[in-house]
């Protein structure tokens, strides 16, 4: 019999039974909520006069719809009267239902894939869930986790299970060594490109080889975020000597004799030599460049160094017709350098790129450079209120303020502007979030995904530009 | 749930892959708390040339007459007939109420992101996945003949109409709670014993899953 992989063994851990037509009901250990896809659920929890199975498996926090001025003032700090009501609603059934809540006040609150891991909440061999696409962030704890809709947030809250069909395995190979001046972003960029928006669809991806575990579990997650832009609901990497050194200390981490009774069993979280994968993929990792999206899916991706594409360049026509479709909204012409192309604003954050590694690797490049004037905004919005107080600490604030950075209070912010951080019609930015949908960022906005170094560097030059020739 | 058994309608078209649910609906909708008041709110941005704000009146918009649902032949459309990865990117069910709201019962389509499909089958939209080569000849004739109307019987899996027919595939659960209108909690609740027992084994091979304050359980 053939081994198993990491993927297979969290999900026979948590298999509560196998129902006649072949579904799977699944345990679920950790689920996280916020204030944009819960309030349905909570409502038809009530109609249904159900209520939490297990309360303490529930962790929430705001982050979508929350500004990121006026912290101090909470929730009468949001203007918006609807998106305050929604905020007041997860507020109201946190208390109702007994669900522990780090709100607008609390120094932990922040995106909820930031707040997991930085918690312990997040640990390895987990199944997680939480009704948003990116929760597939956590798999970088060999943790099962991916997003969900509202009607199976409703369902996790009552049951404590989903019900699933099992992926199937693909294992994303990454070798060799990391060039100076790119970085996991970077990676799944180029990984997206390659394989497309649907290429791991129906798959849990392990993501693998010397290049991912090179990196710190900070850049796994962002790895690890962008599964969905690939089609695949979960994405992972197992456990490792640089997974427990993170875990280890974290508030809701196991301590003393439990903590070594839960390393022997995370050990054992890699996959068996003799796994089987459905898919497999092998990319080298030293001819990575940094990555710029020029389009309106993150498949559609280029190197810094590479010109805008023509549709004619696609044999699909599905695809010729795609980046037809993108040069448009994009007001690009095929052919342009894509390190000519100015940008009006630039947004670092977001649950890929959030956390305070990112936010060094931005000021690193920031450090005695100034935002171009031609660049109407650059706005850092940390991760979470922890990582704001760290980057503090260090110091970092006062590189982004001297560089004619907002630095901003932590929350989803403009990777997809439901609060008043956006871009408004016709602009481009810089962003260091997941999605260059049409529109994410703000109506007839116009997105371009890159690293945090690259998006500083870009702030700094007003247009794409190398971060391998500023640094 | 609404309940899905049978639907005939019009079919609409949307001829373009990777649709994604922040096109479906711009995230500015979802500060709603409610499951209702999206179908206004379908497809905004490519919809209407102004753009949407949360409480706009839909009769007071610019329309974009370019944009294939506005066109009349398509009015009162119950069947989406679209591309390849229909409803990728955020989790958000809302895309599924706004579809469901403006009158779509069943979306047609080569394949479907994960989340989306799943979502759907929760809310009573019945997406359907055909072949490639059908989706290409559905679209050939639906562009052909205006006011094309295709029968989607659940029952019999079968997608009908003039001078076409395929059977579709789709899990027996799902179908059954489908035909019936029912959410699969209740479903799952039947196996709450062994939910619980799972739950006490678990507890006791993990306790760390259990614990919030990092060494009890």
């Amino acid at each position: 019999m053939a081994g198993k992989t990491v993927y297979d063994k969290i999900w026979d851990a948590h298999v509560v039974a196998e129902r006649d037509d072949g579904m799977t009901i699944l345990y679920v250990d950790r689920h996280l909520l916020h204030e944009v896809t819960s309030p349905q659920a909570f409502e038809g929890l009530a109609l249904a006069g159900r209520s939490p199975w297990r309360r303490d498996a529930n962790l929430a926090t705001p982050d979508h719809n929350v500004p990121t001025t006026n912290r101090a003032r909470g929730i009468d700090g949001i203007d918006d009267p609807v998106a305050r009501e929604q905020v007041v609603v997860l507020d109201q059934n946190c208390t109702r239902y007994g669900i522990e809540q780090f709100a607008m006040t609390d120094r932990r609150q922040g995106i909820v894939h930031v707040i997991g891991p930085e918690q312990g909440a997040t640990l390895p061999g987990m199944t997680i869930v939480c009704g948003d696409s990116h929760t597939s962030t956590h798999g970088a704890f060999a943790a099962l986790a991916h997003g969900i809709g509202t009607s199976e947030v409703e369902h996790v809250l009552a049951t404590q299970c989903l019900v699933q069909r099992k992926s199937r395995n693909m294992r994303i190979v990454v070798d060799g060594e990391l060039p100076f001046g790119t970085t996991a972003k970077d990676m799944i960029l180029n990984i997206i490109g390659i394989i497309g928006t649907a290429g791991a669809t129906g798959h849990a991806i392990e993501y693998a080889g010397s290049a991912v575990r090179a990196l710190s579990m900070e850049a796994r997650m962002t790895l690890c975020n962008m599964s969905i832009e690939a089609g695949a609901r979960a994405g992972l990497v197992a456990v490792d000597d640089t997974t427990l050194n993170y875990v280890h200390g974290r508030p809701f981490a196991p301590r003393g004799a439990m903590w070594d009774r839960a390393e022997d069993y995370w050990r054992s979280l890699v996959s068996d030599a003799d796994a089987n994968f459905d898919t497999e993929i092998g990319l080298d990792a030293t001819a990575i460049v940094p990555q710029v999206t020029w389009g309106t899916s993150p498949e559609l991706v280029l190197g810094i160094d590479a010109n805008v594409p023509a549709p004619e360049d696609f044999d699909d026509p599905a695809k010729r017709e795609l980046c037809g479709r993108a040069l448009a909204y994009m007001d690009l012409e095929p052919g342009t350098p894509i390190a000519s192309v100015p940008v009006d604003r630039v947004f670092i954050g977001s649950c890929t790129n959030g956390r305070i590694e990112d936010l060094r690797a931005a000021a690193a490049v920031l450090d005695g450079r100034r935002v171009a004037a031609s660049v109407t905004q650059a706005m850092a919005v940390p991760g979470s209120g922890l990582v704001k107080e760290q980057a503090e600490a260090e110091g970092l604030d006062a590189i982004f303020r001297a560089a004619g950075f907002e630095w901003r209070d932590p929350g989803c912010s403009m990777c997809l502007a439901m609060n008043d951080d956006r871009l408004y019609p016709g602009e481009r930015s810089a962003a260091t979030s997941n999605r260059n949908f049409e529109g994410r960022q703000g109506h007839q906005g116009r997105t371009h995904l890159v690293s945090p170094a690259m998006a500083a560097a870009a702030a700094v030059a007003g247009h794409f530009t190398d971060v391998r020739e500023l640094a | 749930m609404k309940a899905f058994q049978q639907n005939e309608g019009t079919v609409a078209l949307l001829d373009r892959a990777n649709v994604d649910t922040d096109q479906i609906i711009p995230k500015q909708f979802l500060k709603s708390i409610r499951r209702t008041g999206f179908g206004d709110n379908l497809f905004d941005a490519w919809r209407y040339l102004d753009e949407g704000e949360i409480g706009k009146n839909a009769n007071e918009r610019r329309i974009n007459h370019d944009f294939i649902l506005n066109e009349p032949r398509y009015a009162g459309a119950s069947i989406l007939l679209a591309r390849e990865n229909f409803g990728c990117g955020s989790s958000r069910e809302h895309a599924v109420w706004a579809l469901l709201e403006y009158g779509f019962r069943c979306v047609i389509a080569p394949s479907f992101a994960d989340i989306f499909f799943n979502n759907s089958l929760k809310n009573g939209l019945l997406p359907v996945v055909l072949a490639k080569e059908d989706v290409d000849q559905l679209f050939g004739i639906v562009h052909r003949e205006v006011g094309y109307t295709l029968r989607v019987d659940l029952g019999t899996q079968t997608v009908k109409g003039s001078g076409f027919a395929a059977h579709f595939d789709i899990e027996p659960e799902p179908k059954r709670l489908l035909m019936d209108g029912l959410d699969d909690i209740g479903a799952t609740l039947a196996h709450a014993d062994a939910i619980r027992e799972f739950e006490s084994r678990h507890r006791q091979r993990m306790p760390w899953v259990f614990a919030r304050d990092g060494n009890t359980a």
